[in-house]
């Protein structure tokens, strides 16, 4: 009797004793994955990226502990609970644990409103998403106050049927964004068909561009460097080539192009989709129907389709 | 306890059927047995699952490399397209519509559905609107490719300005599927809560029920929100009406409002039957009681209620004002606890127990790995600044491909093996099942555990054409989409050899507890006939020496018997 309590009572602290070591173990890859995790993800060029990444890498750190908790657990069950052949007997019969069942309960549901209220704050500190101004579509855009603070702007963001246009508060009109550094940039979110969307990841941002509504949207970027902007609402036959580039450059730079390129005379603009459109029709219009490309954008900027970039 | 007074006469009917029960004939017509039903949306599904495969495996052979090659852009949209309209409306649906007519009458003691002539015509809705879907594709202009969503303005563009074209049809095809759908709830319904056997109170109902239940009135709440955008959207594109339509003073983020509200609950119709699977065949297979039944069961319903007010985080950066974001973040999140509890409760069940790694067992342990994984991953998009980052990107590509089918189509291959031999009467060879499992396990795992990190990376969902940084995520992602269409190969010669010429099953092979294993394999046209057992306890009381039915050594004579 004296002998077995013994060998339970040293069974009982060999498992406490594995259960820690699995918990420490657990911890540092945990913490571990969260520092990888920001490898995972593009450059941080926008004064967003680096909360969303710290927000990435906190969810990633409490993910990879309840992933590799569940899943490790179901591996000791299976390496040390497996049946022998032809055992057919019952397990043991444990048909609950209502003090468990609470803990599991509670615990996640503290976890998922502590992580809500995390990112309820880093909403709160981004605020890109101003005005949504409905109006009538096809008509002038309306102007939009902006109540918000920002340095230069506004610069409108016109989407198409597969190109970008953007025209900047002096008349410029490009066919890529130029921005200029740590300068809090307002835009007029603008599309003359469907939806679209305003997407940059090194930003870390996105936003719909939505017909019949002008919307006015803020980042800042801090980062200098070429990043693809790219359209990340379906928007029909060419919309992987809904694709330019964003370019941020120190003031000194950016004014000086400003400068430059109101001397440019307008040209055709970058337009991919318009390309390949051309090529179809010359090869017989085959594939499945399509509207028509947008014709090329007059602006004073072309860029260059095969500028490398940064991310 | 509360027993349920019904009288299995007043649902008996005479013979509908006039040849015997191994009349092969009897798949090919308007038959009334929930359980030649079920079995008609079972292989229907599976041939839909093949030909959305394909589908697949045509946009990663686009995938493979950077450029658009292989396709024109508009074919690739097309194919797309369609991939996730069958794989949605022809396979997975169905499918499970095909389980639940299997599997409700038998495990409730019914001799049938409730209403078995309705049950015949959802049924025959599907080959209807098959067709349609599948003519689709050769109507000038070709299918509709505007994406499952079919968003306006994009779905009413009509390039060609015909009349009858791509996007009509689809639409009328997915309004059929919603009517289907309808009549199969009303039946899934009315069925559990009418025609249970004695003594099968609601706390003594198998999970699976409880999650058909919680599924199918999660259908009939959302399922008009869809039906009526769908029906203003075909408005829309063939009379110009200006409902969604800009330039009529139309609102198109309207239309992702009615979208949403029934397609993100869609997902719960998909995943809580599978969730009720699990908590079938781990109790089966690891020999043990399930770990907290009821919390369980009423955690089906917590997701049910919650799942009708989340919808709004598929529209974090459609211009939604902050207050609104913040408010569906939380209702989005809270979703993951009545989740965990299910997760816990299953770990909780195998724990200790006498695990049989046989292959409805592991297609279920795969399954519960990736749905802890998918759920994670969702998690991290409902939380708004990560999603405004890789929404709309691969990386939601593959959390939902994790979900939709590393966990419910395994779920889904789990319950085809473990009831496989109770309604053929044969049994399947174990050998072909571990590879299929192995085959699927790495291609699904090499097909979408990369794209994650191309989504992370900023690769947008749905282009045809990528910069080429994000090439070798496609590569892994390709080769395992292949090793997937590979994986088909043996359970297709599973299946139709073991039906053809496998061993003849016994009543109970998997010595399981529950009324459909007291039944002969495979089960006798009205299930119990004349002999509805009384039902004493709760389900899965292994090991505890609580018989489930009255008088159990009768049924299991009864069954040794017939079969």
């Amino acid at each position: 009797m004296n002998t077995r309590i013994r060998r339970l009572k040293k069974k009982s602290f060999s498992n406490t004793f594995i259960i820690i070591i699995a918990v420490v173990l657990n911890i540092l890859i945990s913490l571990l994955m969260g520092y990888w995790s920001y490898s995972w993800l593009p450059i941080q060029a926008s004064e967003a990226a680096h909360y969303v990444d710290n927000l990435f890498a906190f969810e990633t750190t409490i993910g990879t502990f309840i992933f590799l908790g569940c899943t490790g657990t179901m591996a000791w069950i299976l390496v040390f609970n497996r049946a022998p052949k032809y055992d057919e007997s019952n397990g043991e019969p444990l048909e609950g644990n209502l003090k468990l069942e609470i803990v599991w309960t509670i615990v996640p549901l503290i976890l998922v409103l502590a992580i809500s209220t995390y990112s309820t704050n880093v909403n709160l500190k981004l605020e890109n998403l101003g005005a949504k101004i409905k109006y009538n579509f096809g008509a002038e855009v309306p102007f939009v106050e902006e109540k918000k603070v920002f340095d230069y702007g506004p610069i409108d963001v016109i989407s198409r049927q597969w190109n970008w246009e953007f025209v900047y508060p002096n008349g410029i009109h490009s066919s890529e964004l130029h921005l200029p550094l740590n300068n809090k940039t307002n835009f007029r979110l603008i599309t003359e068909d469907v939806i679209h969307s305003f997407y940059v990841p090194a930003f870390r941002l996105k936003q719909d561009i939505i017909p019949g509504s002008v919307i006015t949207y803020s980042l800042t970027p801090t980062k200098e460097g070429v990043f693809r902007l790219r359209d990340a609402m379906f928007s029909g036959a060419y919309f992987s080539q809904n694709q330019t580039n964003v370019i941020v450059e120190s003031e000194d730079v950016f004014y000086k192009w400003i400068k430059d390129t109101v001397k440019k005379e307008p040209q055709n603009g970058l337009n991919p989709a318009g390309r390949l459109y051309e090529k179809r029709l010359k090869n017989g219009n085959r594939g499945w129907a399509t509207v028509k490309p947008a014709p090329d954008p007059k602006v004073n900027e072309v860029g260059s389709e095969s500028r490398p970039h940064d991310s | 306890m509360t027993i349920v007074n019904y009288d299995p006469r007043l649902v008996k009917t005479k013979d509908p059927y006039p040849k015997g029960p191994n009349d092969w004939k009897r798949f090919f017509s308007f038959n009334t047995d929930a359980k030649v039903i079920g079995i008609q949306y079972i292989v229907t599904a599976l041939f839909f699952l093949l030909i959305g495969g394909l589908l697949g495996m045509l946009i990663r052979g686009e995938l493979i490399t950077p450029p658009s090659d292989l396709f024109d852009p508009t074919v690739y949209n097309g194919l797309y397209t369609m991939h996730g309209t069958i794989m949605l409306f022809l396979f997975l649906f169905p499918i499970l519509s095909g389980l639940t007519n299997l599997l409700v009458p038998p495990m409730i003691g019914a001799p049938d559905m409730a209403f078995p002539k309705l049950n015949a015509l959802a049924f025959w809705l599907v080959p209807v609107f098959s067709i349609v879907l599948l003519i689709s594709f050769f109507v000038p202009g070709g299918p509709a490719s505007s994406g499952w969503w079919s968003y306006p303005p994009i779905s009413i563009q009509n390039p060609l300005g015909k009349i009858i074209n791509g996007e009509m049809l689809w639409i009328i095809a997915i309004s059929l599927s919603g009517i289907s759908s309808i009549i199969g709830a009303v039946n899934f319904v009315t069925t559990i809560i009418r025609m249970r056997a004695p003594g099968m109170g609601f706390f003594k109902m198998p999970i699976f029920i409880w999650t058909v239940l919680a599924a199918q009135l999660l259908q009939l709440l959302g399922l008009p929100a869809l039906t009526g955008g769908a029906i203003m959207l075909f408005f829309d594109l063939t009379f110009q009406t200006s409902f969604f339509r800009v330039e009529g003073g139309g609102d198109p983020v309207l239309f992702q409002h009615f979208f949403w509200f029934y397609s993100h609950p869609a997902v719960y119709v998909m995943v809580l039957p599978v969730f009720g699977i699990f908590s079938e065949l781990f109790p089966v297979y690891s020999r043990k009681p399930l770990f907290g039944y009821k919390f369980v069961a009423v955690a089906s319903f917590g997701i049910t209620i919650l799942s009708l007010v989340v919808w709004v985080h598929h529209m974090f950066y459609t211009g939604t004002p902050m207050w609104m974001r913040n408010l569906f973040m939380f209702t989005t999140m809270l979703i993951a606890v009545p989740t965990g509890v299910k997760v816990f409760a299953w770990i909780a069940t195998l724990w200790g127990g006498n695990i049989r790694l046989s292959t409805p067992m592991l297609f279920c342990l795969g399954g519960l790995f990736n749905f802890i994984f998918g759920g994670i991953t969702g998690v991290m998009l409902a939380t708004v600044p990560v999603d405004i980052h890789v929404g709309n990107t691969y990386f939601v590509v593959a959390h939902f491909h994790y979900i939709i089918f590393n966990t419910i189509a395994f779920g889904i291959f789990a319950a085809i093996y473990h009831w496989f031999p109770k309604f053929t009467g044969k049994m399947f060879y174990e050998g072909l099942g571990k590879v299929h499992f192995a085959l699927t396990f790495i291609g699904a795992t090499l097909n979408w555990l990369p794209l994650h990190w191309a989504g992370l990376l900023g690769m947008p969902r749905r282009v045809a054409s990528y910069d080429p940084e994000f090439a070798i995520w496609n590569v892994l992602a390709s080769i395992g989409a292949f090793i997937l269409g590979v994986a088909s190969i043996p359970f297709i010669l599973n299946m139709v050899s073991s039906w053809v010429r496998g061993k003849s099953a016994p009543p109970n092979p998997w010595k399981a507890i529950g009324l459909e294993w007291l039944l002969p394999s495979p089960p006798p046209h009205e299930n119990f006939e004349e002999d509805i057992p009384t039902v004493l306890n709760e389900p899965y009381c292994y090991g505890l020496d609580k018989p489930f039915v009255e008088d159990e050594q009768f049924y299991i004579e009864k069954s040794l018997k017939k079969s």
